[in-house]
């Protein structure tokens, strides 16, 4: 095959792997305390963050990398990265939308996330997260008005200081793992959200990741608060370039709920997977945790993991309050060379909490899918209820699947409900569908979707279509 | 339309049909009888493009096309369709978006645009009711927990959207009662005509009553050993194959 074609191929598969040609502007490679202040100084940042950056670094030291996952990873090289990378000339983010470079609107036009009001989808602010800058926000004025606060988390800290100081590090400690610490140092931009008292924002709120320079690492942080009695539901997507080396993504995402909150944190991962051969694609290596702080606060967490040669998160929830509810829906697909080792951790310290788990796996190819989680009842946790199902399906062969299902019980009036199962997309399955008409394809994307189906339908409607497709393509080429 | 010529078949290393000869002309029934473990089934399979039946040698023809070098889903798109002996589960898939899928595949093929939703629920009402199946069945997973005789209807249901030109039917009336039996074969009748030809594999004389075959063949390991109008089924079910 020559060049062209075979580029052509490939772009067919994994849609998103296009470069946007813009010059980048970045911190010379390498982590030392010079980066951190240089990172500090782009932003902008009052003294306490850099103080703030460099304790984490402190620590960071005499911290290893974690060897937890049930993944093959080969040694990063935490000097030979590039640690900020923005669009050049982007000293201050634009005020309006057409001081945006017009290339980095055709790329989020690319990504089918159109950035110019007129054109959204009704009822979604963006924030636009490009590299290590926020280039765009949509809706602000708007959400202003009723008292919303949605902007990169590197505005919050010059305007809303006494917010972030307050939550930023207060639901992942600065020193809980080496990746949380390595984000705290360097974490470069995110979004901030902050709903007042009493406010259901009224539209979805999501922030689209897009890493494009090279050998750069993205090290997002992402802040959400619900004061008493407010609700929002906010959505992440993620792509990123096919390139043959490995890019690191580690962010950190914290949420806290107050008294009678409710927060729905939705994900549609689709980093670059790397090719069929397993060259290249993101390591995501993400820290996602949630504090239902107040009482009957609800946290539920839905992600789509599709994409990244090497996945590992584990969105959890601390549940304090009395009466709070965590719930984790969960659809990780790997194909290919792809590991994925993901699940959640329900902490329950609360009376009366509850929490609610479902994991759906599917491997493909020569990949390897597993699910990890921890259910823990604290002593006060009287009354504490989980539910728990974890459903693995293989396709093929040659995959692997592993269910990895943690309790912990120091209260003697809690109850864990645990299912799971493991199956197999049967040729009779298929055949049965083919028989009717379908393709290989198409039968094995309808059975893969009827299985998924429980948690492609908590994700807000207008991303429920998009992810169906998702779950198709990542899936293609895996039927024999 | 259908000429099965000479056709040797083999499954896991076992021949299972042998030297099979067989022409169905357009708009004719033909039942197939036969002994548990003659071929019956297999043939249904093998038609229908089933992978690891081996077709050794022998030819099929289907509207004067090859039909053995096509995959399973062109032989649908072609017209042929196979109610199954035993229909196979598929949890987590709606029965009513299964069903709308099939059809859709369908009408693609034909270059038609898929069904609107509301056209597609009026005329799976109508043919829901043809065959006294509930219309909460469509909200359940395709075939999963169905009662034997559900399974069987829902196989109708799928033959009757689907507009084939060749419809075999693997032991459709097994596991039917007594009153959905003759619901489903007054829904078969329905779908007879000059166009359409029918293979329709059975034990039992009372679906023949029914749908009156124009010819019947008995099989025995792996062929036709006679081959008769529908007195031959009245002999069998009185004299037994032996
Ligand atoms: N996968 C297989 N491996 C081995 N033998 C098989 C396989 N499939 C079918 N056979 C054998 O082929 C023979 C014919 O089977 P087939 O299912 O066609 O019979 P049938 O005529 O439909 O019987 P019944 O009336 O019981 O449905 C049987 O002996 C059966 O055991
Ligand atoms: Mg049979």
């Amino acid at each position: 095959m020559n060049k062209v074609s075979k580029d052509n191929f490939k772009q067919e598969k994994y849609k998103y792997g296009f470069v946007t040609e813009i010059e980048s502007e970045k911190i010379p490679k390498g982590l030392n305390e010079d980066v951190i202040r240089l990172i500090s100084k782009k932003k902008n940042e009052p003294d306490w963050m850099l103080d703030w950056r460099l304790s984490a670094f402190k620590r960071l030291e005499n911290m290893s990398v974690p060897k937890w996952a049930k993944a093959e990873i080969d040694e990063i090289d935490f000097q030979d990265l590039y640690y900020y990378s923005s669009p050049k000339d982007f000293k201050e983010k634009p005020k309006s939308l057409d001081e945006v470079d017009p290339k980095l609107l055709e790329t989020y036009e690319k990504l089918g996330i159109p950035l110019k009001e007129q054109k959204v989808l009704a009822g979604v602010a963006v924030d636009a997260v490009f590299d290590s800058v926020s280039v765009a926000t949509t809706f602000k004025e708007k959400l202003n008005e009723i008292g919303v606060i949605f902007c990169p988390i590197s505005e919050a800290i010059q305007k809303h200081p006494e917010l972030v100081k307050k939550y930023i590090g207060s639901v992942i400690p600065v020193t809980d793992h080496f990746y949380a610490t390595l984000n705290s140092a360097v974490f470069s931009d995110g979004s901030f959200v902050y709903i007042p008292k009493g406010v259901k924002c009224p539209m979805e709120l999501s922030t689209y990741f897009r890493i494009n320079a090279s050998e750069t690492g993205q090290f997002e942080r992402t802040l959400i608060i619900a004061d008493e009695g407010s609700y929002v539901s906010y959505l992440e997507g993620c792509t990123a370039p096919m390139r043959d080396e490995n890019q690191l993504h580690a962010a950190n995402v914290e949420l806290v709920a107050l008294d009678n909150a409710e927060i729905k944190y939705s994900t549609v991962q689709n980093w670059y997977p790397g090719d069929e051969n397993g060259k290249g694609g993101i390591y995501n290596f993400v820290t996602k945790r949630g504090l239902c702080k107040g009482k009957n606060s609800k946290i539920s967490w839905t992600q789509i993991e599709t994409g990244s040669a090497i996945t590992w998160k584990y969105p959890s929830c601390i549940l304090r309050g009395d009466n709070s509810t965590g719930e984790f829906y969960s659809v990780a697909i790997t194909n290919n060379y792809q590991q994925a080792d993901t699940g959640t951790k329900m902490i329950h310290l609360g009376k009366n909490t509850k929490s609610r788990i479902i994991s759906k796996g599917i491997s493909a190819g020569k990949s390897s899918n597993t699910y990890r989680g921890l259910v823990s009842f604290h002593k006060k946790a009287k009354n504490a209820k989980n539910f728990t199902q974890c459903d693995s399906l293989l396709v093929g062969s040659e995959c692997k699947a592993n269910t990895i299902p943690l309790t912990e019980n120091s209260s003697n009036s809690s109850s864990i409900e645990h299912e799971a199962t493991t199956s197999k997309i049967s040729d009779e399955q298929l055949f049965y569908c083919m028989q009717r008409g379908l393709d290989a394809e198409e039968a094995q994307s309808l059975i893969v979707n009827g299985f998924c189906k429980e948690v492609l339908q908590k994700l807000p409607m207008e991303f429920a279509v998009e992810a169906q497709k998702l779950v198709s393509i990542s899936l293609e080429g895996s039927v024999g | 339309m259908l000429e099965i010529k000479n056709l040797n078949v083999t499954v896991e290393e076992k021949q299972i049909l042998k030297n099979l000869n067989l022409n169905i002309g357009k708009g004719e029934v033909h039942a197939i009888m036969g002994p548990n473990g003659s071929g019956k089934s297999t043939i249904a399979h093998t038609l229908a493009g089933k992978p690891n039946y081996n077709v050794d040698s022998g030819e099929v023809n289907l509207n004067g096309e090859d039909l053995l070098s096509k995959d399973p889903y062109e032989r649908s798109l072609n017209g042929l369709f196979l109610a199954f002996q035993y229909p196979i589960e598929l949890p987590g898939v709606t029965n009513a978006s299964y069903l709308k899928q099939i059809v859709n595949a369908h009408r693609k093929s034909r270059k038609e645009t898929p069904i609107d939703a509301g056209e597609f629920l009026k005329i799976l009402k109508e043919k829901s009711k043809l065959l006294d199946i509930p219309m909460d069945m469509h909200s359940r997973f395709v075939n999963a927990g169905f009662s034997g005789g559900e399974k069987k209807k829902n196989e109708v249901l799928q033959m009757d959207l689907l507009n084939p030109s060749l419809i075999i039917m693997d032991e459709t009336d097994s596991g039917l009662d007594v009153d959905a039996l003759k619901t489903t074969a007054d829904a078969i009748n329905k779908l007879r005509n000059d166009e359409r030809s029918f293979i329709i594999i059975t034990h039992y004389l009372r679906l023949l009553e029914y749908i009156e075959p124009d010819y019947v063949h008995v099989f025995q390991n792996g062929s036709v050993i006679e081959t008769g109008d529908k007195t031959l089924a009245s002999r069998i079910d009185q004299e037994g194959y032996s």
